[in-house]
């Protein structure tokens, strides 16, 4: 069998190689008969420079014997591959390219020899941008003679050692990071330069250039006092900043004195003895200590009665809910409305309704003809009250003792609002209000009247909005939803006249 | 004497250190190519230098003020302490958020600050430097602010405006703890200001029926951190208020923070090393509930005292409690079931589920998916391998326990 040699640069210029590639490719040369090689390193294991092969003029006489296609994604992977110092990764990627002919969804198979040393070589790639964007540092030009600073751009010089042939993949990262200055990046591998307008990459190897602006010793200060002495985990640390950074890490001097110092630092911690407190803490304390004025056990308004329930603690509800949600409306309102619990929205608002079943609420109210502005709103329950799944609260309906244990607030609103009208929302407010003894089947969408003379209040039962929307839109829930806007429209008897 | 700069950095820092976040993720990607300015943010954050705590150096971490008009017993800037107090004015904030910034030693500004004379106070200046460093500096970089509970809602809505992300730490796992330990937060206050601030992150996500998009507020959602070991909270009573943190204010992390001895520290808690095992097993099983559809209750479902394993990982000790679910079969198994093996790794799963749409997976396929077949062996079958009684061995545990070591004579 014939071998070629193929000598490419060793840079990650893609291009020459893919010609070369697409060349064999098309002369269906196997990858066993081509030897890459790199220019400048044209030696084999033995350090012999053996040139037993024949060149690319040999291969591309001959006839073109296939046509040659590879995908986007195939192409993005060798391109990615050939940014690798690896000296074997011109062979890794034709033998790649040659594979995908016969297999199309090679790249699929992550289980595969060339496929995970191929993704291995790009992940290192990675991480070598990734620890050049972490580990760069730049310092600060200082202005030359003669030079002003005014409407002058900064200029800021870093040097870096990456281990692969990444320049050209990292630089817009800098250049859309530290665009508003001038800076130059110099590396063994080559350079950068930013000037505001354009980017250069060059690939001639630079030399290590003295850096030092001054700037290093607020940075060292920084990097010593946020280091915490009672937990030393040095191997952590190399694990993520591996010792062949270090020489351009300045703060890394500090490490050794930070690792010899720790223990000694945490003794005296424990050692130290108890001191009195500063003064400004007892002026803080005696502050607080102020009595607080007693409360009458009654609340005499709605603000007051709002504060007791907030620090409400009668039932376990309080533990996991975010705050009680107390009613809202007017004070000497005519109408009161009294729905289950706050849902989720409303426990995180802080106020009743506001969630998707207050929006139904609220649309079916406008649809009625009833002034949402002249009812108080309020629950049977304050906290919310639900399960867990995942992330997310799932509603749960509140069981006896919870409504017992609120039912003291929501008759305190209703002693100071005293409304005409008492509109129940769903059976727990119906439980609240008239005891266990009523069925909502039976009093769905019906009134009637308790009290006496004077204190005679109408009630008025109807369904929970949320009930409606578990419904949805078919013809039952279009239907209920009717069925609820025309009970709501009751309600406008007792809106419309003043009086009585 | 007014300290120099250099001094109240070194006091400002070590006060801030103690707050375990540190992540400058989340926020999604932005850069400066158009606006000519400074910064960018990359959507998975940068960590730019390590200490010898192991912990990542990625924002600049300050209190504008360690003076705080409150007496937390597990806090170094608590009232009662004598710690040196000292104060950053906003604009000397914003100058060393920049000059480290162009330096490329940081992501950008993690800033809290100590209450002083009111709530509303300390978040305006909180506020006015995230401010500045936006509107007067035109910086993209990354911004995380402490929200103070009962600040304004206005002073919130401009501190989402500009920070990338916001946060509160609930500190003590329950209310009693924090009752006991910080008489003067109040749990009720802290969960309120969550509340209001997950209805404003969620607002900020959505786009209007036209496409536009809402005002941007925290683009990073907000997190929380809790402190491990102070008081005597279970793991299990910290994981349920995880739960709950997670599921009713979308946070995007609870850090867990191992109490570590603090100087002129309170007698109310004794010196001790910091339970940092303990914490490591809460992350971890922080991690299974955000990634690997765990729910928490399940993992600390098998330990009488309420506490997770400190010698097996909580994912091996689950497997091991629940034995009859193994082995799987790595060639039909679902990816819930598959992400439920120890050793399986989320990337390792959708390499998995990936592979075998082509061609059956094989044990030592999983060498390549970098898998430690020594753990996942007892609790998988492919073809080629079934672990026959393995699974059921009554010493399976001590395979995977670590070697037993002497304890050190003094």
């Amino acid at each position: 069998m014939t071998r070629y040699v193929l000598t490419l640069e060793d840079s990650a210029a893609f291009e020459p190689w893919r010609e070369m590639a697409r060349a064999a490719l098309q002369r269906a040369i196997p990858p066993e008969a081509i030897d890459w090689r790199i220019r400048g390193g044209e030696t084999d294991l033995f350090g012999q420079i053996t040139d037993d092969g024949d060149g690319l003029e040999a291969l591309t006489a001959l006839p073109v014997v296939k046509t040659v296609t590879l995908r986007a994604s195939c192409i993005a992977l060798l391109r990615d591959l050939l940014c690798h110092s690896d000296p074997g990764r011109f062979a890794l990627a034709y033998r790649i390219a040659w594979r995908v002919q016969g297999n199309p969804h090679l790249l699929e198979v992550v289980t595969d020899a060339d496929i995970t040393r191929a993704r291995i070589m790009v992940r290192q790639n990675r991480e070598d941008c990734h620890k050049m964007a972490s580990f760069l540092r730049f310092r600060e030009e200082p202005l030359q003679q003669g030079e002003e600073q005014d409407g002058r751009r900064r200029r800021f010089l870093a040097w870096f050692e990456p281990q692969h042939h990444i320049l050209e993949r990292i630089a817009p990262f800098f250049s859309r990071r530290f665009t508003d200055m001038d800076w130059v990046i110099l590396t063994p591998r080559g350079s950068i330069r930013w000037d505001g307008k354009g980017l250069v990459c060059s690939p001639e190897p630079c030399k290590r250039p003295e850096l030092d602006d001054g700037f290093g010793e607020l940075w060292d200060t920084y990097y010593a006092s946020t280091f915490n002495p009672a937990r030393v985990r040095t191997k952590a640390m190399r694990r993520e900043m591996p010792g062949r950074y270090w020489k351009n890490l300045p703060e890394t001097r500090l490490i050794p004195q930070l690792v010899a110092g720790a223990e000694a630092r945490v003794r005296t911690m424990a050692e130290q003895e108890l001191r009195p407190a500063p003064a400004f803490h007892e002026r803080l304390r005696a502050r607080e200590q102020l009595p607080a004025e007693l409360m009458p056990d009654v609340a005499e308004n709605l603000e007051d009665l709002a504060a007791r329930v907030r620090t409400c603690t009668a039932c376990p509800l309080h533990c996991s809910a975010t705050q009680a949600v107390v009613g809202e409306g007017p004070a000497d309102a005519r109408i009161m409305v009294v729905g289950e619990q706050p849902g989720d929205q409303e426990d995180l608002a802080g106020r009743p309704f506001v969630g998707p079943a207050g929006q139904l609420l609220h649309e079916a109210l406008g649809e009625a003809g009833v002034d949402r502005g002249a009812l108080y709103l309020t629950n049977a329950v304050k906290h919310f009250r639900f399960r867990l799944q995942g992330r997310r609260r799932i509603h749960q309906n509140p069981e006896a003792g919870h409504v017992a244990a609120c039912r003291p607030w929501l008759e305190q609103e209703i002693a100071l609002i005293r409304p005409k009208l008492i509109v129940s929302l769903g059976a727990t407010p119906l439980r609240a209000l008239d005891g266990p003894g009523m069925a909502m089947s039976d009093v769905r969408g019906t009134s009637w009247t308790v009290g006496r003379g004077e204190n005679a209040v109408w009630r008025l039962a109807l369904a929970h909005p949320s009930w409606l929307l578990r419904l949805g839109e078919g013809a039952q829930g279009d239907s209920e939803r009717q069925r609820f806007v025309e009970g709501l429209a009751r309600l406008r008897d007792f809106t419309d006249q003043s009086g009585s | 004497m007014k300290k120099s700069l250099s001094q109240r950095l070194a006091i400002l820092s070590d006060a801030a250190k103690y707050d375990a976040s540190c992540a400058s993720s989340g926020s999604g990607r932005r850069d400066s190519a158009k606006s000519g300015g400074l910064g960018s943010t990359t959507g998975n954050g940068i960590c730019h230098a390590f200490t010898p705590d192991g912990r990542c150096v990625s924002l600049l971490k300050i209190l504008l003020t360690n003076f705080c008009v409150y007496d937390c017993a597990y806090c170094i800037n608590r009232s009662s302490s004598n710690v040196e107090r000292a104060r950053f004015t906003p604009e000397e904030v914003v100058w060393l958020t920049l000059e480290f910034y162009r330096r490329n030693c940081i992501e950008g500004l993690f800033l809290s600050s100590g209450i002083i004379r009111s709530s509303d106070h300390t978040m305006e200046q909180l506020v006015q430097v995230a401010r500045d460093l936006r509107l007067k500096h035109g910086f993209r970089g990354y911004i995380h602010l402490k929200t103070i509970p009962d600040a304004s809602p206005r002073l919130l809505e401009e501190a989402g405006r500009y920070a990338d992300r916001l946060s509160i730490n609930v500190e003590m796992p329950t209310v009693a703890g924090l009752e006991q330990y910080a008489p003067q937060k109040k749990a009720a206050g802290i969960r309120q200001a969550m509340g209001e601030m997950r209805l404003k992150i969620d607002a900020g996500r959505e786009r209007s029926h036209t496409g536009r998009r809402a005002e941007r507020f925290s683009p990073g959602g907000q997190s929380t951190q809790m402190i491990v070991g102070a008081d005597a909270a279970s793991d299990q009573d910290i994981l349920a208020s995880s739960a709950n943190l997670y599921g009713s204010y979308g946070l995007r992390r609870v850090y867990y923070s191992a109490f570590s001895p603090i100087p002129d520290a309170s007698a109310l808690l004794p010196a001790k090393s910091p339970p940092l095992q303990r914490e490591h097993r809460l992350y971890q099983a922080d991690w299974l509930f955000r990634f690997y559809g765990f729910a928490f209750g399940e993992l600390t479902a098998g330990r009488a005292d309420g506490m997770l394993d400190l010698e097996l990982d909580p994912k091996l000790a689950w497997a091991l409690d629940n034995r009859a679910l193994f082995p799987v079969d790595l060639n039909r198994a679902s990816k819930e079931m598959l992400l439920r093996v120890p050793g399986l790794g989320v990337k390792a799963v959708a390499a998995i589920l990936r592979a075998r749409r082509h061609q059956a997976v094989r044990l030592e396929d999983l060498a390549r998916l970098n898998v430690s077949i020594r753990k996942v062996r007892p609790f998988v079958q492919t073809p080629g391998w079934s672990p026959a009684r393995l699974t059921d061995r009554q010493d399976l545990r001590s395979l995977f326990s670590p070697a037993p070591q002497q304890m050190s004579l003094l």
